[in-house]
């Protein structure tokens, strides 16, 4: 594999997936129905036993 | 699809950290992997050539005196530059470099063509006492190297150690290692041998002491060589230098 | 706090009931103690073969660690009459904390000693006769040694401390191999300590940031390996079914600095001796140096802070991190974009053009999760905005959150390639390396220590909570005057190199450019003092704390205590209704 071919992959597919991974973990983050999920995994830092002092 | 997988990514430890190393991987292979193929970053100028023994154990004084946290040694294209240090720096004058003394600071002047911009008597004198020549300046003292004999033990084994990161030095360079490294700061010798394996080596007595062969030998010979390999003369304005 | 002491009864009575486990720890007891042996023999050759004094004192370094460490690990080994040898448990079950508290301390210790090597040499630029003539002691060979040791010992054992405490509390379960987590703690210290002495000796391989010789880099990454099956076994038997984001900080700084370390430093030794050579040279050399360069920054003093800043600052502040959604999202988009931006470290140099101008889109893209990060962090504190006022610790994290955001946005404008041609090679560069060092990590890392200390020590609080406010306006003052003075000397020392006058020529030398530097060397000296004082109050805090005294002083709230009803959140609320007054 030379050099223009990397480039050429790099500015085409490997642009591409990179988008669409940052599309995907957005995506999934925002998705309609994760708030239950979300809400109880920012709560963890609070359920061990410090928390009940 | 992706949504579920995600939602795995955060319970499984291994996927987690596959993807993480992935994630972090592609800038720099994207990045590196090129310049090992690239045209302008492996081309050889004429003149460049690998480090006589002499100047390699002064380039490693340098790098042990942390010379790198206070000078660069690469010359940006720029018009204050080219005036105050030379030509730009050429990345084929640092393809021997193991590591690049690019450096990142300049609290004291770029070094990349200091050679032959000073007499050996000023590099010595600079070096012991640099206030005694630029008053202002607020360099270290490094007055021991011209009482410290010059380390000579492994000079073959530090060739080697180059040949095997891929500078060429061949056999007749790595068993002459240690009659070069003498020869170069014998001015009374026959330094032909020498040059004809390092074309345009500068021999003599560089700290002004022939008697002994000390630190502040090889520190002085590689600044003396530094930027003198490739031939600029057409392109640096040789008047109005400060 | 009646949990914390029926706790420690426990422990008591565990142990109290001789809890043993025999056989598998006796055997991994002789191994380690046998893989120190033959340690102990490596640095023996070490000693016997060296041509060089600094070769031998490493060795000699190496051989006591090794005597000791099998010394402790054998000494473990006892006798009992019901079960013959055994190695009684380190743990009573709960979380194990021994090595929380080593760290502690460890960087308290190291940040002391990192910080007076900044100030000294930050003297020496004033004033060169403190380079005292010896080759010790000159400005060359002492500047690794801060820079190591501000970022690898303090921020390094920082960093390993909390993240021992997060990755146990967010999984809820005991560290795994407490054990070998003890190997983690005294094999960095090693590291450390070899690194430091190499410095001063003159062994370094001149990388910045990376300066240890091949052998002390062999031993890290045996550490470091360590360190990693530690942290993801304490993720691999967790309790919580989700792994907190905290953990997926921590766990990126650790595998990133794995892969970073290990491709900056391969090299080839001359002969069997401290001296080695890289494998890379010239350009390819200089990228790789910062690509670890720019991300020794990005993983170790971001990403593994960050791992910090989502643990601690909802902690302190008793309230969940503002938007766990958007705490993934800067996750993933920070680890991506941060690996590119090295090449902003080399612009207008021989590196090729395409590369510079990736690494500076890279850079100015990366301000975005940067200041989501930012974002996150501070509006953790909506609701709870006046603790500010009556709570120093929380003011830390405020300040070092406000200082991550400016050296995150100062960042990515010197990164752009014509303001770069102007503070690339001058102390603005360093000014903008101790805004983000001094006041993200370091009120991070105090934060952090005054977090931890009184809850591993077992005392109620800190021994004063008025020194650290003290400690709080002293750090405060001291980043002021080193990023000011720096500021001003960088611009200036870019602008006076390139004053053309009307001849056409150039108007300064460069030593004359070197003596108007003088005053401002001086100011930063003095932020330097400020800020080295602050953290030996620390120090006092902590040492007292860890005695179990208390301080009897008015509380810091004294005449208007802090009133939770009137500390609301931001309510959202519709635009229009932005401009009416809110009561």
């Amino acid at each position: 594999m030379d050099y223009q071919q990397l480039r050429t992959f790099a500015d085409s597919w490997g642009l591409l997936s990179m988008v669409l991974f940052l599309v995907g973990v957005v995506g999934w983050t925002f998705r309609p129905g994760s708030r239950k999920a979300q809400d109880d995994a920012r709560m963890i830092p609070f359920r061990d036993d410090e928390a009940e002092q | 699809m992706i949504f579920e997988n995600h939602g795995k990514v955060e319970r499984n430890v291994t996927i987690l950290a596959v993807l993480t190393l992935i994630v972090v991987m592609i800038g720099g292979l994207v990045q590196m992997v090129p310049l090992f193929f690239l045209e302008n970053t492996i081309e050889k100028v004429e003149g460049v050539r690998p480090y006589t023994p002499l100047e390699l154990a002064g380039r490693n004084i340098y790098i042990r005196e942390g010379c790198y946290t206070c000078h660069s040694q690469m010359i940006r294209p720029f018009r204050d530059e080219a005036e105050r240090y030379g030509h730009y720096s050429l990345a084929a004058e640092s393809m021997y470099d193991h590591p690049f003394q690019w450096g990142s600071k300049r609290t004291g002047p770029d070094l990349a063509r200091v050679g032959g911009r000073y007499s050996d008597e000023w590099h010595v004198q600079h070096l012991m006492a640099p206030t005694k020549v630029v008053p202002e300046s607020i360099m270290p003292s490094y007055a021991f190297l011209k009482t410290r004999d010059l380390d000579m033990r492994d000079a073959a084994a530090h060739l080697k150690a180059n040949r095997a990161v891929g500078v060429p030095y061949t056999d007749a360079h790595i068993e002459n290692a240690l009659k070069d490294l003498k020869a170069q700061a014998d001015p009374m010798g026959d330094p032909s041998e020498l040059e004809s394996r390092y074309p345009r080596v500068q021999v003599r007595d560089f700290d002004g002491n022939p008697d002994r062969l000390t630190e502040m030998d090889a520190l002085v010979a590689y600044l003396q060589m530094l930027g003198t390999l490739v031939d600029f003369d057409s392109y640096v304005p040789a008047e109005n230098r400060r | 706090m009646a949990s914390r002491a029926k706790r420690r009864k426990h422990a008591r009575i565990y142990r109290a009931n001789s809890y043993f486990r025999t056989g598998a720890n006796v055997m991994t007891a002789f191994f380690s103690a046998g893989a120190y042996l033959v340690f102990g023999i490596m640095s023996l050759f070490m000693i016997a073969t060296a041509t060089s004094a600094g070769f031998a004192i490493h060795g000699v370094i190496i051989l006591i660690a090794c005597i000791l460490a099998a010394l402790t690990t054998l000494g473990r080994v006892k006798p009992t009459e019901r079960d013959g040898w055994v190695v009684p448990e380190k743990t009573d079950g709960g979380y194990y904390d021994g090595v929380i508290k080593a760290g502690v301390i460890a960087t308290v210790f190291w940040g002391i000693a990192g910080l007076l090597v900044g100030v000294v040499i930050a003297a020496q630029l004033a004033w060169p006769v403190l380079n005292l003539g010896l080759e010790w002691t000159s400005f060359g060979r002492l500047r690794p040694l801060h820079t190591s040791a501000v970022i690898f010992a303090f921020g390094g054992n920082a960093l390993i401390a909390t993240s021992f405490w997060v990755v146990q509390r967010t999984c809820r379960t005991q560290l795994f191999a407490p054990g070998l987590s003890w190997f983690v703690f005294w094999g960095y210290q090693l590291f450390i300590v070899l690194a430091a002495t190499g410095y001063l000796l003159g062994i370094t391989q001149s990388k910045e940031y990376a300066e240890p010789e091949w052998y002390v880099d062999l031993w890290l990454t045996i550490v470091w390996v360590a360190y990693f099956l530690v942290y993801v076994g304490t993720i691999v038997k967790r309790r919580e079914p989700h792994i907190y984001v905290a953990n997926w900080f921590y766990l990126a700084f650790i595998i990133t600095i794995a892969m970073l370390h290990i491709v900056n430093n391969l090299a080839v030794p001359a002969g069997f001796g401290p001296k080695s050579y890289i494998v890379w040279s010239g350009v390819q050399d200089a990228l790789t140096q910062w690509w670890y360069g720019h991300n020794a920054v990005g993983f170790f003093l971001t990403a593994g802070f960050l791992g910090m800043m989502y643990y601690f600052v909802p902690k302190q502040a008793g309230k969940p991190v503002y938007s766990y959604r958007l705490s993934i999202v800067h996750f993933w988009s920070l680890i991506f974009l941060y690996i590119w931006a090295g090449p902003h470290h080399l612009h207008f140099t021989a590196l090729p053009d395409w590369a510079q101008t990736l690494g500076m889109v890279f850079s100015v893209m990366l301000w975005m999760p940067s200041w989501g990060g930012m974002i996150n962090g501070l509006m953790t504190l909506d609701g709870a905005w006046d603790k500010i006022r009556t709570d120093p610790i929380i003011r830390m994290f405020v300040a070092a959150l406000a200082f991550y955001g400016m050296a995150t946005f100062e960042g990515p404008v010197m990164s752009i390639r014509s303001v770069n041609g102007l503070s690339h090679y001058t102390d603005w560069t360093i000014g903008h390396v101790h805004s983000g060092a001094l006041g993200w990590n370091g009120m991070i890392t105090f934060a952090c220590v005054y977090f931890l200390t009184p809850r591993l020590f077992g005392a109620e609080r800190m021994y004063s909570l008025r020194m650290i406010n003290w400690h709080f306006w002293l750090a405060m003052g001291g980043i002021v005057l080193y990023a000011a003075s720096m500021w001003v000397a960088g611009i200036m020392q870019g602008l006076m190199w390139r004053e053309f006058n009307a001849e056409g020529y150039l108007v300064y030398s460069f030593a004359e450019v070197v003596a108007a530097m003088h005053p401002y060397y001086i100011i930063r000296w003095l932020g330097g003092v400020l800020y080295l004082v602050g953290a030996l109050l620390m120090a006092w805090n902590v040492w007292m704390t860890a005695k179990g005294r208390l301080r009897d002083e008015a509380p810091l709230d004294a005449g208007q205590p802090y009133n939770p009803s009137a500390d609301r959140p931001l309510e959202p609320r519709p635009a229009g209704a932005l401009a009416q007054p809110a009561e």
